[in-house]
């Protein structure tokens, strides 16, 4: 059994990468998907892989395959429709949801268009699937940077965010942190999906960012808590993903946010904040 | 005055209808091909006497390819429309059926002995015939024949034409299978992104390993690479390619944890832009076979 797991591993270095590249990612995104979770924006983040999408396609389109084009190109596309949406929220009678629909919109259909008016008909998805088997030293670097970013980040703004999550207009009355939290949050959100399109690809990695932090909502109740267990989650999604890759020869992508998805699943049922089972069973179980 | 007015009106017309009448007898032919190679021969063989419009253009991949409607308005002016065949272009029955053309449509790889492959467990034909240079010569000949059917005046041209490009192929043949014996038999072994190459293969004497199935449409699972990366490591596999329309990243990792070398581009399905190495089918056969000799003899 034990065998079974670390084998894969040990023969190859590929696998290794991506399991490095994997954890990397879980340490970073699940915390800022718990964030999202708390202050209800859980769409937001699906959102925001479509906005990222066409500025990396610009910048594969302008430099060919390049790392650093295509996240900077994610990056900027992201940020500029996470800010503007931010903005005229905060400025206007429009909440934040709806002028985000309208930017990130807006943003798909320029760079769909982007992409078919420069005419070479490659199929643009597969480069933006992130290849999770093909991460090379710069996209490690890269992942691994983010990460430690963002949570050096988060440690920071770690009070004003929670206090925004609960009571913003607390936050509001009594602080000028509210806008900066706001906003550096908002770039955390953007610099995590981007580090997780290289390895997943736009479309999963909201799946690594989020499941585990939905599912975490069942296993604690305070802050720390369910960050601590959106990380295990997602290390326990990445880890078990890889290796259904590596034996039922599934594409490796999908199979690790399938397996977030089953765990999001099994804690909705036994989850010991909530979980389903529980209800069912006599109220003695709990007393005991 | 009246009349004179009338009279230039009536000359002036009828210069229009005469400039316009010249204009379609010395029309080309307009000849559509599916993709950049045929696109090539067929301009090859037809020279100045047509014009051919080619719906997949450089480093376009043809097996994903979805037809625009400009393509379809092409199509439907077009005398003559050149295929590969073999099952390559799987769009082409719709476009050719709703674009409403009525010329004559030519298989370009008639005659041609398939080769079989297997994809997703499934033996099917393998379409990349032209990655051969005798069937190169089935095509142009096929080309020539298409040509004179829908343009008899243009018989003597054409046939001119072929003979000098078969001329020009069977010599590329020729140093094809030269430069290929001369590398030693136990590193005649290549493994690349995408099995196009199991005609060329076959023809002059090289194996070829593919790391994906035949289509360019499916993702690659842990299990596959680990396959891969077992079987160069056993058989000693020297090089490793890239193609032109494939992602190179799973590559660039096989070859490094191997330590197989990564031999450069190949051009498969898709020619080069005019300005990129491989811009015509000739250009394309000594670019592909100097990549593979450097890569496989170092």
């Amino acid at each position: 059994m034990i065998d079974a797991i670390t084998q894969p591993f040990i023969e190859f270095s590929f696998m290794r990468r991506a399991l490095v590249g994997c954890l990397a990612l879980s340490l970073g995104a699940p915390p800022i998907g718990v964030f999202l979770m708390l202050r209800r924006m859980s769409l937001m983040g699906d959102a925001m892989s479509h906005a990222i999408l066409p500025g990396a396609a610009v910048g594969y389109l302008l430099a060919g395959l390049s790392l650093f084009a295509m996240s900077l190109g994610g990056f900027a596309a992201g940020l500029a429709v996470a800010l503007s949406a931010g903005l005229v929220a905060r400025s206007t009678v429009l909440r934040e949801d709806a002028s985000l629909a309208a930017f990130y919109l807006a943003s798909l259909a320029l760079g769909v268009l982007i992409v078919s008016v420069k005419g070479s008909n490659i199929d643009l998805l597969h480069v933006l699937f992130g290849t999770v088997l093909a991460l090379d030293d710069h996209a490690l670097l890269l992942v691994a940077s983010i990460s430690t970013l963002s949570l050096v980040v988060l440690a920071v703004i770690y009070r004003p965010l929670v206090l925004e999550c609960f009571d913003p207009q607390f936050l509001r009355s009594t602080s000028d942190l509210s806008s900066p939290t706001h906003f550096t949050f908002l770039v955390l959100v953007v610099l995590n999906l981007v580090s997780g399109f290289q390895a997943l690809g736009t479309l999963m990695a909201v799946g690594i960012m989020l499941l585990p932090a939905i599912a975490a909502r069942f296993w604690a109740d305070d802050v720390s808590g369910l960050i601590l267990a959106a990380i295990l989650s997602a290390f326990a999604a990445s880890l078990s993903g890889l290796l259904l890759s590596y034996y039922a020869n599934v594409p490796t992508g999908p199979a690790i946010i399938l397996l977030a998805g089953v765990f999001y699943l099994l804690s909705v049922l036994l989850g010991v904040k909530g979980g389903l089972i529980w209800g069912l069973l006599p109220r003695k179980h709990f007393e005991a | 005055m009246k009349h004179r007015i009338g009279a230039s009106i009536a000359l002036v017309l009828l210069a229009l209808l005469g400039f316009a009448g010249g204009a379609r007898a010395a029309d080309k032919v307009k000849a559509v091909a599916s993709f950049s190679i045929l696109g090539d021969m067929v301009k090859q063989v037809g020279g100045d006497r047509i014009d051919v419009i080619t719906l997949v253009g450089p480093d376009g991949d043809a097996h994903v390819y979805e037809p625009t409607p400009a393509d379809a308005k092409n199509l439907a002016t077009a005398q003559i429309l050149f295929t590969n065949g073999l099952g390559f272009e799987g769009w082409m029955d719709r476009l050719e059926k709703s674009s409403g053309f009525r010329g004559k449509v030519m298989v370009a790889s008639t005659g041609v002995k398939p080769r079989t492959m297997v994809e997703d467990e499934k033996t099917v034909t393998d379409p990349h015939a032209w990655q051969s240079l005798a069937n190169g010569k089935l095509y142009v000949a096929n080309i020539r024949d298409g040509l004179i059917a829908v343009d008899p005046e243009g018989k003597s041209v054409y046939e001119a034409n072929a003979a000098k490009y078969l001329d020009a192929l069977a010599k590329e043949e020729a140093d094809v299978r030269a430069a290929l014996a001369a590398l030693p038999q136990e590193r005649r072994k290549i493994i690349t992104s995408h099995d196009a190459f199991g005609y060329f293969g076959a023809a002059y004497g090289l194996e070829i390993v593919a790391p994906e199935g035949v289509s360019t449409e499916s993702e690659a699972s842990a299990k596959d690479v680990a396959k891969i990366i077992r079987q160069i490591k056993a058989e000693r596999i020297p090089a490793v390619f890239m193609e032109n329309i494939t992602d190179h990243r799973l590559l660039d990792q096989i070859a490094s944890e191997t330590g197989a070398k990564i031999g450069g581009e190949l051009y498969t399905d898709a020619l080069s832009p005019p300005d990129g190495p491989a811009p015509t089918y000739l250009d394309m056969f000594r670019h592909n076979v100097g990549a593979l000799t450097a890569a496989v003899s170092a």
